[in-house]
């Protein structure tokens, strides 16, 4: 009677707020619909077509007559009469390993250079100067261009006769001779990433900037006190308090830099050293009729770009509320 | 819009005294090289003061490849806001079902044009473009350099290397340390295809893929070609030639810095324009042979022509349209104004066109020797042939591979594509 009595209360008490929360969950769900829909619509009935598409023999010409081949555009295993056994589809073309291998390898470095450059421009931004709300604004610009616009620029200035690169380095002597930069293929992934960190600096910067303001002053002024060096100050409070924004601004850009695509196109469109996943996949999809093998390397280039983020998130502990866990 | 259409309708079925057809609102997509687009507009104010057809240009970029990406897309996907398209030669046995025929509508004037381009735009009988202009490339070369130094015009390739190495060593031995010897189109696009493929048959190497389907690029005349043409990179040919597409090497060219320029005869007019340093300077020839068994002068057949969407909403008008394009009227305004080669025989004893660009008289010759592209044996996979051609071209050219290697190599792909 007496642990009834006991009980009784907590128990409504738990079923109360169990009561509001199942309404507030309800009333969420309804908030979300239109969202939902609008994203089945512009993302997964395009994406579930397109995974649709790599198990048959689509082409551009007939989207609707497909017929369905199974695994066969990511992997056949033939015996031909000879008794040798040969390997064709996706997984198995060279082709494909070297746009994986160029793409990890521009996502690679670009991120690297762009964080470590971020990071920079966002500590001098963080300090108080005057003049500092242009200097944000004007850092930025790279960022506002759009892509195909920056990367027309940037591919006349690499031009080897009448580019502003070249003349500027033979003139100052750093040059020997001019440099056919995105001709080359020693040099082509070089001028890509250089446009590619030019451009998305200023991203990272903002990101970063934004976690720096979130760090609390009187922790400096308290380390200040303590007569903590400053380089110390940075790798003891800036970093750790910094991590959670800077672990989420990298992983925006590795997913933007793993399907990079315009600025490959236009500054170096069919050279081998730089072609990537969305690269070979556009040539296969529009330019060749390679419909359902370019399906397929779609298919495979979301399935990458979900495994990194899925270990990404899983290994950095990232919390998308804003705060390490 | 309904208003506006019927506006137009209106006012035209009251000014002009022949009954025109209800006017139509067009739209037209062309790539753009030099002046091309500007000439197009004026084309169009004509169309429409005839006919009360209003026509938008959509303008492309000028590469070949990034104009056909999108219209496959736009054609697959059925859009109803292009009416007429403008072609490359090399597309009409891929596009042919998306087009409408327009045997026709042409039966009349398809007599006037070469027959070689009428052919090269009908597939399995019917007529998928109407000509509107054609292309054969030729050698600019700067008529005062020869004559300083008293050179005839090379007359094959290794007579151009020579020529030109002279030439470029000397000048810039005296100053001129930015000239070149010779600019082509060396980026990795299908204007590779073209100039190799020059190359190659000027060898006697064939035509990469014959008429029959026979895959024949890899022989040793076609090696030879290549390793000539591998041997101009950086000694003539700035390295950064790999990077070039028309527009690119024009640049050098017209800045006065090539002795010798392989393009399409786009450039002529354009070259001789007032802010031209070459302006009075230069002229035009055949390109080179090659040299050994079976060499002979040779030149890929280009140009441009004119479909009616499928999916048009304004067919008979568009048809008008594309008709009007390949006119004779409209090719000799062409030809005086934009030097491009008509595709119709007649006006290539035109007073008129002889006056504006007497080098068109040599064109006849160089059409004789004009190659195909393989389009036709290829069919829907000329796009990858071209690519997986112009790849092994681009990888010997830098030095990534022999000639031979890399031709060995391309008739083991090709055969996987094509069988």
């Amino acid at each position: 009677m007496t642990t009834e009595a006991l009980r009784s209360p907590a128990i409504a008490q738990r079923r109360g707020r169990s009561e509001l929360m199942q309404q507030r969950a309800r009333a969420a769900r309804w908030f979300l619909l239109p969202m939902m829909i609008a994203l089945a619509v512009v993302a997964g009935w395009p994406l579930a077509r397109s995974i649709y598409f790599s198990f048959t023999d689509v082409k551009l010409n007939n989207l609707y007559g497909a017929e369905w081949v199974g695994f066969a555009n990511y992997l056949q295993i033939r015996t031909l009469e000879s008794g040798r056994t040969i390997y064709r589809g996706v997984l198995a073309d060279p082709d494909w390993w070297n746009a994986v291998w160029n793409t990890v390898r521009f996502a690679f470095w670009s991120v690297v250079w762009e964080t470590i450059f971020g990071m920079i421009v966002a500590l001098v931004l963080n300090a108080e100067f005057r003049g500092r709300g242009i200097v944000r604004a004007a850092i930025l610009i790279p960022w506002a261009i759009p892509t195909i616009v920056s990367a027309k620029m940037w591919s006349w200035m690499l031009n080897d006769q009448f580019g502003i690169l070249n003349d500027l380095g033979v003139r100052l002597g750093l040059l020997g001779a001019p440099v056919a930069w995105t001709a080359s293929p020693d040099t082509a992934m070089m001028a890509v990433l250089v446009v590619d960190i030019w451009k998305t600096t200023p991203f990272m910067a903002l990101l970063i900037l934004a976690g720096l303001q979130m760090i609390p002053k009187d922790i400096y002024e308290a380390a200040d006190i303590d007569g903590v060096h400053p380089i110390k100050q940075f790798f003891r409070i800036t970093l750790p308090l910094v991590r959670p924004a800077l672990m989420v601004a990298i992983i925006f850009r590795v997913l933007d830099a793993l399907r990079i695509f315009d600025l490959i196109y236009v500054l170096t469109p069919n050279s081998a050293a730089t072609k990537t996943m969305s690269v070979l996949a556009q040539e296969n999809l529009f330019q060749f009729d390679n419909f359902a093998e370019g399906s397929t390397q779609s298919t495979l280039l979301f399935l990458l770009i979900a495994l990194f983020t899925i270990v990404y998130i899983w290994l950095g502990k990232v919390n998308f509320d804003g705060g390490a866990r | 819009m309904k208003t506006n259409k019927l506006l137009v309708g209106l006012l035209t079925s009251v000014t002009l005294v022949a009954g025109a057809a209800q006017a139509a609102e067009l739209s037209i997509v062309s790539g753009d090289t030099g002046t091309g687009l500007a000439f197009l507009q004026s084309e169009l104010e004509i169309f429409t003061e005839e006919t009360g057809h209003t026509v938008t240009i959509v303008p492309m970029p000028s590469s070949t490849s990034d104009q056909f990406g999108q219209y496959r897309l736009w054609l697959a996907a059925g859009n109803a806001d292009i009416d007429v398209y403008t072609t490359d030669v090399i597309w009409a046995p891929q596009l042919a079902d998306q087009f409408i025929d327009l045997t026709e509508a042409a039966a009349d004037v398809v007599g006037e044009h070469f027959p070689s381009i009428i052919e090269s735009q009908t597939v399995d009988g019917k007529l998928v473009a109407i000509p509107g202009y054609t292309d054969a490339p030729a050698l600019f070369y700067r008529t005062d350099l020869l004559e300083k130094y008293g050179k005839e015009v090379p007359k094959t390739w290794p007579e151009l290397h020579a020529t030109a190495q002279e030439i470029m060593d000397a000048e810039r031995a005296e100053g001129a340390t930015d000239l070149w010897g010779y600019v082509f189109q060396g980026n990795a696009y299908e204007g590779l295809t073209c100039n190799a493929l020059e190359w190659v048959n000027s060898y006697g190497g064939g035509q990469i893929i014959e008429a029959d389907g026979t895959i024949s690029i890899n022989n040793p005349q076609a090696v030879a070609a290549l390793e000539e043409a591998a041997s101009w990179i950086g000694t003539i040919s700035p390295e950064g030639n790999l990077a070039y597409m028309e527009e690119e090497s024009r640049g050098v060219w017209q800045l006065g810095n090539a002795v010798f320029m392989r393009n399409w005869p786009y450039a002529y007019a354009l070259s001789n324009g007032d802010d031209s340093a070459v302006k009075g300077k230069f002229d035009v020839a055949p390109l080179p042979a090659g040299v050994g068994e079976g060499a002979k002068p040779s030149g890929t057949l280009g140009g441009w022509n004119f479909a009616v969407s499928r999916y048009s909403t304004e067919q008979e008008a568009a048809t008008e349209l594309a008709l009007f394009l390949g006119s004779a009227e409209s090719q000799k305004r062409r030809a005086i104004q934009q030097n491009n080669l008509p595709s119709i025989q007649a006006l290539y004893q035109d007073a008129d066109v002889l006056e504006a660009a007497p080098f068109m008289a040599t064109w006849e010759e160089i059409f004789q020797s004009a190659v195909p592209r393989p389009s036709a044996p290829a069919q829907s996979n000329y796009n990858e042939a071209s690519s997986l051609f112009w790849s092994a071209v681009h990888d010997t050219l830098s030095g990534n591979g022999s000639a031979a290697e890399n031709l060995e190599l391309l008739e083991v792909d090709l055969e996987d594509l094509l069988n």
